[in-house]
């Protein structure tokens, strides 16, 4: 069947199996590898990415389904404005404080985060926690994952407020 | 892990969808896909034909029916998280929600399709038998309607006929001046599957007496079921004292159960943990009411 899918803005059409998820459509047909493969059955949240600005599992859709939404993933998480290798602030908190180490859960981890953000620019470490439960990280221990998403909340809340205080 | 082929086809009615599984007996039907798609990718589901119901008019609102609250068969568990009718009127639904699976899953998993999957551990089917909610569907032309308590019959099996389609489901709100709810659940992970669950729900008149109290318990048994609680309880002064009367009354109706044992837990831990996890829940609905009393 025929599907077209608004992926960072672009439409990305392709004649694929009904088969197909969302995942297999971001990596193999339009070519974005940034959304990582993991348990391929809805476990460990690396297949994370935003669905018409909600954070949801591509592996758990269809590419089929998910025609005539619009799909961000890691590689727009700020927008398109950006050039390669430059970092959102999410992004940028994450490798500050260490927020990850093998990188695999990360742009999982960096799209919750910004789901959460954009619904609650204030939480608690609690509700961080929560907001990450369904996204699994084999190497941090999620400790420095939360303090990054703490450290992001912070600068996005200061980001239109003048340098020297004024 | 990929699924094996299937079709796909995206009806626009609800009788049309009635049509494909009569023509594909194998076929399921796909909602928000968050229990059907782990199935097809582990190939525990192999059906010849998917049929995806997300583009059915008037499948995804919420509507005030004066005496309920009618949830259409493709609004999202997200949705109904933040639903103004859902947070007034059905509050123990509103409560549970934030324990079914994570917030990527409820944005995409719907309220109508965790009833037809009737994972037995599941949060939503607790409720709907908690609440005594009924299940409207459509099947060869006419519609139909199953009320919680007999629509579960075992582990994923419902009394859903081989041709019906779920369309919406309908929560009665409640009658009485006070309202309390309770909801506990022990899973070995947040959002995991139930290792118990109990909810409760309780109405009390102007005066404080308890006029209806609904206890039920979850992922214990091969689908979640009601424990009946007969006792008066007058909150007029404020929280009750139950003495052991709860306790024992939850204690023997929970020898009625068939309680399940597998890897993660055995039959009598899941016992111990229900039976105190229920208690917590009916507390909860108490002290909600007798707060709202004072």
């Amino acid at each position: 069947m025929n599907i077209t899918i608004d992926i960072n803005g672009k439409d990305v059409t392709a004649a694929i199996e009904p088969r197909v998820t969302l995942l297999d459509f971001v990596r193999d047909v339009a070519g974005l590898k940034g959304t990582h493969a993991g348990c391929e059955h809805g476990v460990c949240g690396a297949c994370t990415v935003l669905l018409d600005g909600e954070a949801v599992r591509s592996c758990l859709i269809l590419a089929a389904q998910a025609e005539g939404s619009q799909i961000t993933t890691i590689e727009a998480v700020d927008g398109t404005t950006r050039q390669p290798g430059e970092l959102s602030i999410i992004q940028d908190a994450f490798c500050e404080s260490h927020g990850l180490q093998c990188g695999y859960c990360t742009p999982g981890m960096v799209l919750a985060a910004k789901t959460l953000l954009q619904h609650n620019p204030t939480p608690s470490r609690e509700q961080v926690r929560d907001a990450i439960s369904g996204n699994i990280c084999r190497c941090t221990g999620y400790v420095q994952i939360i303090d990054a998403i703490m450290l992001a909340a912070e600068r996005l809340q200061g980001r239109n407020q003048p340098a020297d205080g004024a | 892990m990929k699924s094996a082929s299937f079709d796909y086809i995206r009806p626009d009615t609800l009788d049309a969808v009635c049509a494909c599984l009569a023509s594909h007996p194998d076929a399921r039907i796909i909602a928000g896909g968050q229990s059907l798609v782990p199935m097809l990718a582990m190939r525990l589901a192999r059906p010849s034909l998917v049929i995806d119901i997300a583009h059915i008019d008037g499948l995804s609102a919420i509507r005030d029916d004066d005496s309920a609250v009618v949830i259409g068969a493709m609004v999202r568990q997200a949705k109904a998280l933040s639903d103004p009718l859902v947070a007034k009127h059905l509050p123990l639904l509103a409560k549970a929600l934030t324990h079914v699976g994570h917030p990527p899953t409820r944005a995409r998993g719907t309220v109508g399709g965790s009833l037809v999957h009737a994972d037995p551990s599941a949060e939503i089917p607790l409720v709907a038998v908690t609440l005594g909610a009924s299940l409207r569907m459509r099947d060869a032309g006419e519609d139909v309607e199953f009320h919680a308590e007999e629509f579960f019959i075992g582990p994923m099996l419902t009394m859903t006929p081989p041709t019906a389609c779920l369309f919406e489901i309908c929560f009665a709100k409640p009658t009485c001046a006070y309202v309390g709810t309770g909801f506990h659940e022990v899973a070995a992970r947040r959002s995991d599957y139930a290792l118990a669950a109990a909810a409760a729900h309780i109405e009390a008149d102007d005066a404080g007496v308890v006029q209806d109290l609904r206890l039920a318990i979850g992922g214990i048994s091969d689908f979640p079921q009601r424990l009946p609680i007969d006792i008066h309880i007058d909150l007029s002064a404020g929280m009750a004292d139950l003495g052991t009367s709860l306790t024992t009354a939850i204690d023997a109706a929970l020898d009625d159960v068939d309680i399940v044992e597998d890897m993660h837990a055995s039959a009598s831990y899941r016992r111990r943990v229900a039976a105190e996890l229920a208690r917590r829940a009916v507390d909860d609905a108490l002290r909600e009411i007798a707060q709202d009393l004072s």
